[in-house]
């Protein structure tokens, strides 16, 4: 075959080779003609492929559309935030706050570090009101009744119902903007029967009253407990909820900083405590002592009696530790400062005279600066109340506020509004009070309005929207001048009342910019002497009797006031005392638990009068024996889908925050409550907290530190100088933070503020009651105990360290991601999901993420968080990741978690990358302070630095320099897991023999520093 | 000198021939279910269709439905796991370990055992699925080729580690299982008809049964003995190693591999007899699997019992002895703790219960045999239960200390896999020989009873 030169041709064409045969020689058949071009293995292949594109197809997620803009607004830069100065000024709290948009929508409050009030600090409630704008439980407009309206109607109704009223009255809460009071007069003009009534939930009328009498003067002073030297607290959590705590904080905790080293500042301002429950406030106290809330006046007088040597009534109190507080006071005149948190007007009196014997007023207390933030007088709420009995009134205008939940009377009032026959809310739901009310013309959330505020005398700031409304609401302001007949345009209203009223020149825009102003305005403090009555004070409190248990009503710090009840983030803040979420508790003493025959895991009723509530008991270290305390702000009825929860003994309080011949029953047991801690001490481990007293750290800038040693053959050594791994190298940055366990108060700012910025899921009560809570950080407190801490192998030993102090010293502690370099959680990753960066973060890559959970279980600090199901979309977890309005909160910079993998703190990597990025288009390095977590940017007390430790010139790295030979240390420095947090010990200004925790640990640490060295072989 | 060996109890006993063999076992095979074979399966079926609700609500709703928390990340799973996988561990010493040290008894129920070891292992197998949160992607714990970028696996993590012993153990085990049925099989074949015979017929392979086919099977049984031995080995330090190698006091224990190993035999002996004792009443197997057998598997428990024992009392020493605070305190807790009482099972059932053995009596007697089994099964549980559950939730930060209470998903996956080991095994039982007959056909000429001159 191979030789034949034989050729058989198909056609005439193959012989002339045409250039269609040469074409067509791989298809025998040419069978495009006949079969139309789709041939046996073309449809195969189809098939194939459409099958696999089918199922394929089917798999996929579902589609989403982005529409993207038509007309691109000049200011938006999609995937670039915005941030727009604003204000917070909201159930007496204010904020000066910077909030970061992204295509037009809100998603994160900051501080405003240009305020110089609040400077740049925040609380978990500003964080957390972010939520509230986007609560899917909001009116969509103006409501009569049960039924919708519409605007004009409405402000027809309303126009006719007010003209004819014969007395119209405005019930607000304090109103902090100078603008909204204009308004309220514009208002007032046109409706000459108006009087404006205002009230505050934890209300300070008493010391209003108190300084009017005192000193001529109806105000809430300025304080600075920055100046004090000695600052003593009667049932007064300045900290936490008193006045302007984030200003307070940030005060409080410069004296409180401390710097090892030759040149640092080793001395700090010493805080005495007196409170029934314990607080935030309380547990950063040096000295902290119970009392009942019907002592806090006798307390006061015996004080003042002790101080002055003028015995302006009779006090039967005395304690070693008012002795020593006494002392202190003396040696520190004019640069003290005494605090209540009575709204006892006698009381206050008592208080001012403290003070001014003192000579605090004009050093820490300013008379020239008054506080707005509560200017509600309480005798005009319950004027207003006989006023609407008498039925006088016909039209009421509530303007935010809810007497109905937060008044003392509130189910009276809601009698009273509704016999009114215009009345008016404001609120932007279907609240307690707005049920009641003929119209409710929702205004409203701040961040879609216009607005400012003037929190201290001479200090100002502007509020402005940073999203369009997103229903079909109007400002309360806005309504207000529609009904005086005026222009009902706030904008242009508040510009040119700034323009012409306080701008006094200076430019509009800069002001809007910086969102804030601050102007040389003062109150004239001329011939101000303190003339008040002492003795008359004193028999008043003394005529006041209490007896049998004794209920006190607090402020807890998540929840406020209650007007945002219905924020899932709040909501599942635990208290950072109690470390209870979702709900309010009875806290009661373990010695009043035994009397009362009550235990861990009950229910209790609490009865005063024929008022009572039924809430789970809570067992709290440092609460005053015989005293029941519970938290307002809950036990909302119309708060929304997830807010009504709790019991609400706001109406136990009559003026005060307390009352007493309580009676307390069991009902029920057996109750797992939401906490996410449950263990309460320490337990003697020294490698975790480390603490020492003022006077040994003067000594020693070592003192309280625990330094484990290894043994080897070549005697003991460090931890970190024997290591199986090779460490990580790190060319540019290394990330890390150091945690001031001194200045941090547990506030929690940054939980919220964590939340926020990382899209942390919120889970429920019944999940935290599972300890399944997402919190990428959280504030681990721990109570001293009376037990010898010096750990032994007993187990009877051991069990008694469990047992909190019946007044115990608090320490907090805030746990994240320490981003080990020897990660515990790298190496048993099967998957690499978790990896070292080479900037020395411990990176989670959830994509990556098979959830096998092992990470977790290898974690020393149980830090990282399994996402045991979907949290959003999902009915079983109905928060704002069910809905899509709430789901605008989300920020877009970071990954929702999927159900089945593991999450936790990624030192806001988001940030860092985008700061980095920043800096790499401008050719720099990245300049310290330039990028800051969220959780170091919100800490009002600066308790947390982040940073490069790679930059010499960083704080942190300057911090390090210093604190290396002093406060500084690793939790756990024994495992070697090397982290990149540092944590700088907790120091209390306390003498030696006074230490609780901190004596025994400086003894054990003495006598066992030997013993450990040798053990750790 | 001389010594003189004890006269061997007979291995097989009622004078049996080579033919009863054949008819004892392989009836079974042939006839119909037994009434009580059908209630069983019946139960085991309901078990495995309740089990099967949960394993649907684990894999489709997530692992919320577990009892898990922050601070206690494994519980049931990884210890029904682990407990799982010890039982697996019995087969293998029995057919390799035993086969290697020529111990005749073993025929009797090796077949079973082995059987035993596949279904527990692919039980152990199932929560490894059951445990992670991304099921569906467990791939990615094999070293696949992909283009995931760097991305592969991570070697040094124990979970890898695992992935690979537990697979090598299952196809080695499963190889060895097939390999000693085929013979059997063959017989199983023979002796059918039609459609059965054509199915067995395929599954002996063409097994002729020549003189080169037994010295290859021989040949071939010898390597893998060889093979499994180390795996009987390896397989549970592996597994032991997954906690071994953490910073978790109380996981952080380089006693694990043997101790886990003596644990893993412990429970594997116990789940044999408890198998072996219903076998050997339902099929009426007395005189196959004989009072001895009982005897001999007795003493085998009651000495990894006492080693598990003392490594018990050793742990607790060296926390102590360490000095460190964090160790010592693991083990403290684990006694006196909130969860003592899974401590003192673990401690009355395994350690105290196999005791009881040391008696004669007890030793012989089949009801004993059976409670002490089914005693060191819940024993070696709550060991596992004990070792990751008392360590995790107290460890580090008393801030974090958890409890652990299990939920209704807990106890429905841990059904399942019941459901599924009793499913499987009773379709051997009924579809093939419980007992090797081909090699205890081969040890009845020298270790059986004669039959009795009557």
């Amino acid at each position: 075959m191979e030789n034949t030169t034989k050729r058989y041709w198909k056609g005439i064409e193959e012989y002339r080779n045409d250039i269609e045969v040469v074409k067509n020689a791989d298809s025998e058949f040419n069978l495009e003609d006949i079969e139309g071009g789709t041939h046996r293995r073309d449809f195969l292949k189809m098939l194939g492929f459409g099958v696999a594109a089918v199922s394929l197809a089917a798999c996929d997620a579902p589609v989403r559309k982005t529409i993207p803009y038509l007309k691109k607004p000049e200011s938006v830069e999609p995937g670039i935030p915005n941030y727009f100065a604003s204000t917070y000024a909201q159930g007496g709290d204010y904020a000066s706050i910077l909030v970061k948009t992204v295509e037009g929508r809100p998603i994160k409050i900051e501080g405003n570090k240009l305020s110089k009030v609040t400077r740049g600090g925040m609380s978990a409630r500003v964080h957390a009101s972010v939520l509230s704008l986007y609560d899917n439980d909001k009116l969509r407009g103006p409501q009569k009744g049960e039924a919708e309206i519409s605007w004009e109607d409405l402000d027809k109704e309303v126009m006719g119902g007010l003209s004819s009223a014969s007395n119209v009255r405005i019930l607000s809460s304090s109103i902090v903007s100078p603008t909204a009071k204009k308004v309220v007069a514009d208002f007032s003009a046109k409706y000459p029967s108006t009087k404006h009534v205002s009230y505050d939930v934890s209300s300070v009328s008493g010391m209003i009253e108190a300084n009017a009498t005192s000193f001529g003067k109806a105000i809430v002073p300025s304080y600075d407990f920055s100046k004090a030297k000695v600052i003593v607290g009667v049932n007064c959590d300045f900290l936490g909820n008193w006045l302007s705590s984030i200003q307070h904080s940030a005060q409080w905790a410069e004296g409180r900083k401390l710097v090892s080293g030759k040149d640092g500042k080793q001395t700090m301002s010493r805080h005495y405590q007196f409170e029934t429950g314990m607080t935030i406030t309380g547990s950063a106290a040096d000295y902290r002592d119970m009392i009942k809330p019907s002592e806090e006046g006798a307390f006061l007088v015996a004080l003042y009696n002790k101080l002055t040597g003028n015995a302006i009534g009779n006090s039967s109190i005395s304690s070693k530790i008012l002795d020593k507080c006494v002392a202190d006071l003396k040696g520190a005149s004019g640069a003290s400062l005494v605090v209540s948190g009575s709204n006892d007007a006698a009381i206050q009196t008592v208080v001012n005279g403290i003070n001014s014997f003192l000579g605090n007023y004009g050093n820490t207390i300013s008379l020239a600066k008054s506080n707005n933030t509560r200017q509600g007088i309480d005798a005009d709420v319950a004027a207003l109340a006989s006023e609407l009995k008498s039925g006088s009134v016909d039209a009421l205008i509530i303007l935010d506020a809810n007497p109905v939940f937060n008044l003392p009377n509130g189910s009276e009032w809601a009698d009273l509004i509704g016999k009114v026959k215009t009345s008016v809310s404001f609120a932007s739901r279907v609240d307690e009070t707005a049920a009641v009310c003929k119209y409710v013309a929702p205004a409203p959330h701040f961040l879609e309005s216009w607005g400012d505020a003037s929190p201290y005398t001479g200090s100002y700031s502007l509020q402005q929207p940073t999203i369009s409304l997103i229903f079909n609401t109007r400002q309360a302001e806005s309504s207000l001048l529609t009904w005086a007949g005026l222009d009902g345009d706030y904008h242009k209203y508040l510009k040119a009342n700034w323009k012409n009223n306080i701008l006094s020149g200076k430019s509009w825009v800069s002001a809007l910019h910086d969102g804030v102003l601050e102007t040389s305005e003062t109150l004239s403090t001329e011939n101000i002497t303190f003339s008040a009555n002492l003795g008359a004070a004193a028999a008043s409190i003394a005529s006041k009797k209490a007896s049998g248990l004794e209920v006190s009503v607090f402020e807890a710090i998540g929840m406020g006031d209650g007007s945002q009840a219905n924020n899932p983030w709040l909501l599942e803040l635990p208290d950072p005392i109690t470390k209870v979420t979702w709900e309010n508790t009875l806290n009661i003493s373990q010695k009043t638990a035994n009397e009362q025959g009550l235990e861990k895991g009950d229910w209790a009723k609490l009865t005063v009068g024929n008022y009572s509530i039924e809430l789970p008991v809570l067992i709290q270290p440092g609460q005053a024996h015989q005293t029941v305390s519970v938290a307002k702000g809950f036990g909302r009825t119309a708060a929304g889908k997830c807010g009504n929860v709790g019991a609400n003994p706001i109406p136990f309080t009559n003026g005060v925050n307390w009352t007493s011949n309580a009676a307390i029953e069991k009902t029920k047991s057996g109750y797992t409550l939401a906490q996410t801690q449950t263990h309460e001490t320490v337990m003697g481990r020294k490698a975790v907290v480390q603490e020492s007293v003022l006077s040994e750290y003067v000594k020693n800038n070592k003192a309280g530190r625990f330094e484990p040693m290894i043994e080897t053959s070549e005697g003991p050594v460090k931890p970190y100088s024997i290591s199986l791994w090779d460490g990580h190298e790190k060319k540019n940055h290394s990330w890390g933070m150091v945690i001031d366990l001194n200045t941090c108060t547990g506030c929690s700012s940054c939980l919220i503020s964590c939340q926020a910025e990382n899209n942390v899921s919120v889970v429920g009560k019944k999940e935290v009651a599972r300890a399944r809570e997402m919190h990428w950080i959280r504030i681990d407190r721990y109570y001293s105990t009376d037990a010898d801490t010096t750990y032994k192998i007993n187990p009877s030993h051991i069990r008694k360290m469990e047992d909190a102090s019946e007044n115990p010293e608090v320490v907090f502690q805030p746990m994240m991601c320490q981003h080990c370099n020897n990660a515990p959680c790298e190496t048993v990753c099967p998957v690499l999901a978790t990896t070292h960066s080479s900037e020395g973060l411990n990176q989670m890559t959830y994509n990556r993420c098979v959830g096998t959970r092992y990470c977790a279980n290898n974690c020393p600090y149980k830090v990282r968080r399994f996402n045991w199901w979907k949290y959003y979309e999902n009915e079983q977890f109905d928060f704002h990741m069910n809905n899509e309005l709430g789901r605008m909160v989300l920020n877009p910079e970071v990954t929702v978690r999927s159900r089945g993998v593991i999450e936790k703190c990624s030192m806001c990597v988001q940030r860092i990358q985008s700061g980095k990025l920043v800096a790499k288009k401008e050719k720099r390095r990245p300049v310290d302070g330039e990028i800051e977590t969220a959780c170091s940017q919100s800490c009002p007390t600066g308790a947390i630095t982040f940073g490069d430790m790679m930059d010499p010139n960083s704080k942190i790295s300057k911090a390090l320099e210093t604190e290396k030979e002093g406060r500084a240390f690793h939790v756990l420095e024994e495992i070697n897991v090397q982290p990149q947090v540092s944590y700088l010990t907790k120091i209390r200004n306390k003498d030696l023999g006074d230490a609780k925790a901190s004596l025994h640990h400086e003894e054990s640490h003495k006598t066992e520093a030997h013993a450990e060295e040798e053990q750790h072989g | 000198m001389q010594v003189v060996s004890p006269i061997r109890e007979h291995l097989v006993t009622g004078g049996k021939t080579l033919h009863d063999i054949t008819e004892d076992i392989s009836r079974h095979v042939e006839g119909n279910p037994t009434k009580e074979w059908k209630m069983v399966f019946g139960i085991s079926l309901a078990v495995l269709a309740y089990g099967g609700y949960w394993a649907y609500q684990t894999w489709f709703h997530g692992l919320g439905n577990w009892g898990l928390n922050k601070t206690v990340g494994w519980a049931w799973d990884i210890t029904n796991f682990v407990w799982w996988v010890g039982i697996g561990h019995a087969g293998t010493l029995i057919s390799a370990i035993l086969l290697l040290f020529r111990q005749k008894w073993r025929t009797s129920i090796n077949r079973a055992a082995e059987a035993m070891t596949i279904f527990a292992v692919l039980c152990a197998g199932t929560f490894i699925f059951f445990h992670m949160g991304r099921p569906w992607l467990a791939y990615w714990a094999l070293p696949l080729p992909n283009t995931f970028g760097s991305l592969w696996i991570n070697f040094n993590s124990p979970l890898v580690w695992d992935v690979f012993a537990i697979s090598t153990y299952l196809s080695v085990s499963l190889l060895f299982w097939y390999i000693g049925l085929i013979p059997d099989l063959a017989t199983i074949r023979d002796r059918a008809t039609g459609l059965r015979k054509t199915i067995y017929g395929a599954l002996a392979m063409g097994w002729t049964g020549g003189a080169r086919a037994w010295a290859r099977y021989e040949d071939v049984s010898l390597i893998l003995a060889g093979l499994s031995t180390p795996l009987v080995l390896s397989v549970h330090t592996i597994v032991s190693m997954d906690f071994a190698t953490s910073v978790i006091p109380g996981w952080h224990t380089t006693i694990f591999p043997p101790y886990f190993v003596a644990g893993a035999i412990f429970s594997g002996f116990a789940m044999v007899q408890n198998l072996m004792l219903i076998v050997r009443v339902v099929y009426k197997l007395e005189d196959y699997i004989t009072i001895e057998h009982i005897s001999l598997m007795n003493k085998i428990i009651t000495v990894t019992g006492s080693i598990v024992g003392v490594a018990y009392i050793t742990e607790f020493f060296i926390a102590a002895y360490s000095g460190v605070q964090y160790e010592s305190y693991a083990f403290v807790n684990r006694a006196t703790g909130p969860l003592w009482w899974s401590y003192l099972a673990m401690m009355t059932c395994n350690v105290l219960s196999p005791q009881i053995f040391w008696f004669k009596k007890m030793r012989e007697s089949i009801v004993v045999s059976f409670v002490i089994a089914v005693v060191v099964n819940i024993g070696m549980w709550f060991e596992r239960f004990v070792i990751i559950v008392t360590s995790l939730h107290r460890d580090y930060l008393p801030s974090s200390w958890t409890y652990f209470t299990p939920r209704m998903g807990d106890i429905g996956d841990y059904l399942f896999t019941f459901g599924f080991f009793f499913v499987c095994f009773l379709l051997f039982a009924k579809f093939l020989p419980v007992i090797n007959m081909a090699e205890v056909k081969s040890v009845l000429k020298s270790s059986s009873e004669k039959k009795s001159n009557k």
